[in-house]
């Protein structure tokens, strides 16, 4: 470690996101309505730079930022390219709607700052810091939930906020906790000191601290706003919100599990296990009988959270967490990103009826929309199918059988409610007004399958950076 | 070359994808055709300059995710190449029989050229991933066939295909996995993992692998008690996706017990090989049995594959007995293989045929025939022999490999086998039933299709074009098997070698 380093070129990602959102704030109030985009395409910048920045930092050494509290390593590495890509990705998806709309601007400043929150999440390495992570994340998506100012939309957003709210606060009481029997809030001097204080006092610290981590991933028994703020808000939204804080979250979770807790007598693995198990199945079965296909998602990413906590659940057990979470990460986002994209390329149908017989019309969206929903079942050779076979390896390597069982069983039964979705597209009955919808959405559902497939296909690049083991 | 065999057809699918919907369907149809005569072809070509007994030819390897120890390994050896052949036979004699289809012919010829894909693939892989992305792709375009092609109640079926294999095929990974971390280094390549034979030591995780791996393909065999999503797949399927599902997509289930279950988990087959034994026995009796209580034609040919894999699973399970007599077991191993191609060709033979009746009648229900033989004697004179070649006639290629199935299997099993047996006498009864309930009689049809100008015509040029050669083959394979089985001995000895460790 090279003490305190206060280089704010390290951050340069952050930086850039952070800057782009304050002269996007200044600049929305003075250009005129119908330039208002001008602010899109400076966060769109940003968001380019700052994959280009990471990506070099992430070719670099790893080191640590202002005194030990930001790391940069793989799993910041990656999780910035990942969440600056989703955030580009929606940025694009809402440029369509958005276009000329009064508060252009403050929706893309909101959406900079809450990526802002959830690039903070993946690198903290400082328990202030993560509860700060978990604020600038979190505030600016409660706004975001209500953008529309309709009853929905208040609605998602109310919901959203109390339950954010509360779990907030546990969490600080968690950070509290584990600060005093630590005696300290950076990881590296947490992994030294919490073996030693009382397990009783580290498990309610944890428990407390991941239940506010467990809101932020959306995860059972944290995820009741899930399917109301993500069928109440507007898709861009909802794709936002069940993709890029989790992302954040889940590294945070990694690093939890990593670093601090790794040396502990808590029974870390058995906790995640069941978190898991609970998310991937009630997930799944709630999901069954939706009819509205943006709560359909929403349960699903409440299943695909489950099987992306196996690995979190065997870290350390096996070499193969690590990349498993990571390429498991990557493939999530551009998948579900991928379905959002369908979702917001149709926005006149928002039931699974009203998809019925769209294949005719717009075979190339129906397309993208089945590689994307197989994907997400993990069939090959799309990305997911190898993040899953990433995560089982990892979790039966680790000694989890049962898990993957009951994850196998899980995969089986979410190819039922895709399925519902998929099955009456292809019927001949000829559909209402929903074939129109914004172009961009449309192309970025089939650069999404696209890149979902290339990933699984030419995942061998990827596998290898991502293998790299993060600082004890 | 094997590489250019595999991905051809979803090539030209592709193509045929970027040509406007609206072009001329002829033009769809005779670029299918002509697809799967090029792939036979060059199948020719492999088998021309394949030597007997040289172990595995045509390898290819590709790196291609090696940190997850995943490879593009593909060859063929005595245990493939006739299943390829027989997969490409069984896809061009299909696209001829579809040259009169008007259905969305552009996606439907696509969807097709693109299962052949994942099918030679399949047989050729030999990687464990490779095998699995073939498997659940295969799974994918045959669901959407059932569901885009099929009848009235399609859907449901091929939901309910889906979801069934599906959960086969996880089951599967699962056991891939379990070998891939048994290993040492970790590796999902077929060859690697049968050399290294990585459980030889341990038998509980051996025993666990073996039965991931033996429900994951016996969901797909189908045997009995996971045999409930044929029935309807198949009534509900379009003829030709019956013939590509009975034909093809079943024998990748047996297949991977020759290719992967054997030689790599050999202990463990050795040890609960009576498990196998006892599932194939059942399912040849139940299978048959059931059949015999089916009016619906179609159902009826269906369960009587449940009751042929059957008999396949039998001699597999009976071939782990290493006291018997090596000459027996080896009749067994290529008495199976030989019952793999043999039931491709006459089962895909009666799928077709059951398809003309369909098109003819409107309804596979066998009572609302009589007489059909008086109006259609070439249509009722192949169904007859594919029936007899199904059940086991001699002369035809059944024969040959129930003969050597039960000849193999019965000084190792004589109890099994002796009930087995029964099985072909039921096969025997059901067949004859249903032929007289259709081809003899008075003549009574039902009502008239729609735009049909008269009642029952007879085969008709595409489709007699499409099924004489299938059953021609099965004749040429029962009198001369000869050709096929110098192929197949050399593989079935390797098999046994590789268990005997």
């Amino acid at each position: 470690m090279k003490g305190m380093n206060e280089n704010p070129l390290d951050l340069l990602p952050e930086v850039m996101l952070a800057a782009s959102a304050v002269i996007g704030l200044l600049l929305g109030a003075w250009l005129p309505r119908h330039r208002q985009w001008m602010t899109g395409a400076l966060a769109a910048a940003a968001c380019i730079a700052g994959i280009a920045a990471a990506a070099v930092a992430a070719a670099g050494p790893d080191t640590t930022a202002f005194g030990d509290s930001f790391a940069i390593d793989p799993v910041t590495g990656a999780s910035r390219i990942i969440i600056l890509a989703g955030t580009l990705l929606v940025l694009a998806l809402a440029a369509g709607p958005l276009n000329a709309h009064p508060r252009e601007t403050e929706f893309y400043v909101l959406l900079q700052l809450a990526a802002l929150g959830a690039l903070m999440l993946a690198g903290a390495q400082d328990l202030l810091l993560l509860a700060a992570g978990y604020l600038l994340a979190s505030v600016p998506a409660y706004t975001l939930a209500g953008f529309r100012k309709d009853a929905a939309g208040t609605e998602a957003a109310l919901k959203y906020y109390v339950v954010g709210a509360l779990l907030g606060v546990v969490m600080l009481a968690g950070v509290a906790v584990l600060l005093g029997a630590g005696r300290a809030s950076m990881y590296p001097m947490l992994r030294t000191e919490l073996p030693m204080a009382s397990t009783g006092l580290v498990m309610t610290g944890t428990a407390a601290l991941v239940a506010g981590v467990l809101f932020k991933i959306g995860g059972v028994p944290a995820h009741f706003w899930v399917p109301d703020a993500v069928q109440g808000s507007s898709a861009p939204v909802a794709a936002f919100l069940t993709t890029l804080p989790k992302i954040g979250a889940l590294a945070a979770l990694y690093r939890l599990a990593a670093v601090p807790l790794s040396d502990t007598l808590i029974p870390w693995p058995e906790l995640v296990a069941v978190i898991s198990a609970a998310s991937m199945t009630l997930g799944n079965l709630a999901a069954f009988f939706q009819q509205d296909v943006k709560r359909l998602l929403a349960y699903s990413t409440i299943s695909q959270v489950g099987y992306l906590l196996m690995p979190i659940v065997v870290v350390g057990a096996t070499g193969l967490d690590q990349q498993a979470l990571l390429f498991y990460l990557a493939a999530y986002t551009i998948t579900n990103l991928g379905a959002f994209a369908v979702v917001c390329a149709l926005p006149d149908a928002h039931t699974i009826e009203d998809y019925r017989g769209v294949a005719r019309q717009r075979p190339l969206l129906i397309a993208s929309l089945v590689v994307c929903l197989l994907g997400l079942v993990g069939t090959p050779p799309t990305a997911v199918f190898l993040g899953k076979l990433q995560v089982f390896s990892a979790a039966l390597d680790g000694g989890y059988a049962w898990l993957v069982i009951l994850a196998a069983v899980n995969t089986v039964a979410s190819l039922f409610y895709y399925l519902r979705w998929i099955a009456p597209t292809f019927s001949p009955r000829t559909p209402g007004p929903a074939a129109a919808g914004p172009k961009t959405a449309a192309g970025v559902a089939c650069m999404a399958a696209t890149a979902s497939i290339a990933l699984g296909v030419l995942a061998n690049p990827v596998l290898e950076v991502l293998a790299t083991p993060i600082m004890p | 070359m094997l590489t250019a065999l595999i991905l051809l057809p979803t090539a030209v699918a592709a193509l045929l994808m970027c040509v406007p919907r609206t072009a001329p369907r002829r033009l769809f149809l005779t670029l299918w055709v002509a697809t799967a005569a090029v792939e036979l072809a060059l199948t020719a070509t492999v088998w021309a300059g394949y030597r007997p007994g040289g172990g595995m030819q045509y390898e290819t390897q590709v790196n291609w995710i090696p940190s997850a120890g995943v490879s593009y390994h593909i060859g063929v050896d005595g245990l493939s190449l006739p299943l390829m052949a027989m997969t490409c036979v069984l896809f061009l004699a299909c696209a001829v029989y579809a040259l009169r289809e008007t259905r969305r012919v552009r996606e439907f010829a696509a969807l097709f050229l693109f299962l052949q894909t994942t099918c030679l693939g399949l047989f050729a892989a030999l990687d464990l991933i490779l095998f699995f992305v073939f498997f659940d792709l295969s799974i994918v375009a045959m669901y959407f066939i059932i569901a885009g092609w099929g009848h009235a109640a399609a859907p449901r079926a091929a939901l309910k295909f889906f979801l069934f294999t599906f959960l086969g095929s996880l089951a599967l990974l699962l056991g891939f996995i379990g070998l891939y971390l048994a290993a040492d280094p970790h590796t999902f390549d077929i060859i690697e993992l049968t050399e290294a034979n990585p459980l030889a030591t341990r038998s509980l995780y051996g025993a666990l692998v073996l039965l991931a791996i033996g429900v994951g393909l016996a969901v797909k065999t189908p045997t009995v008690p996971f045999h409930t999503w044929l029935p309807p797949a198949h009534t509900e399927a379009p003829a030709i996706g019956s013939v590509v599902l009975a034909g093809v997509l079943l024998k990748m289930g047996t297949y991977g017990f020759l290719r992967i279950a054997m030689p790599v988990l050999p202990g463990a087959w050795r040890e609960y090989a009576l498990v196998f034994v006892v599932v194939g026995v059942v399912s040849v009796l139940y299978g048959a049995l059931v059949a015999m209580a089916q009016t619906d034609f179609k159902r009826m040919i269906a369960y009587t594959s449940v009751n042929h894999m059957g008999y396949i699973l039998l001699a597999i399970g009976a071939a782990a007995a290493v006291d018997a007599g090596e000459q027996a077991r080896q009749l067994a191993v290529t008495g199976a293989v030989f019952q793999m191609v043999s039931h491709g060709l006459l089962t895909g033979a009666l799928f077709l045929l059951s398809g003309v009746l369909y098109e003819r009648g409107r309804t596979y229900e066998m009572a609302a025939y009589s007489g059909v033989a008086d109006r259609a004697p070439l249509f009722a004179a192949l169904t007859g022999l594919a029936a007899f070649g199904s059940l086991g006639l001699p002369g035809l290629s059944g024969f040959i490999a129930e003969f050597q199935i039960f000849a193999g299997s019965l000084g190792p099993r004589p109890v099994a086998t002796g009930l087995a047996i029964l099985g072909i006498l039921i096969t025997a009864t059901l067949f004859l039933r249903a032929m007289q309930q259709i081809f003899l009689g008075p003549t009574r049809l039902p009502a008239l299709a729609p735009g049909a100008a008269r009642p029952f015509p007879d085969l008709r040029a595409h489709e007699s074009a499409a099924v004489i050669p299938l059953i021609a083959l099965g004749i040429v394979l029962g009198l001369l098997p000869r050709f096929v089985l110098d192929v197949i001995e050399p593989a079935s000895r390797t098999v046994l070698e590789l268990l005997a460790r």
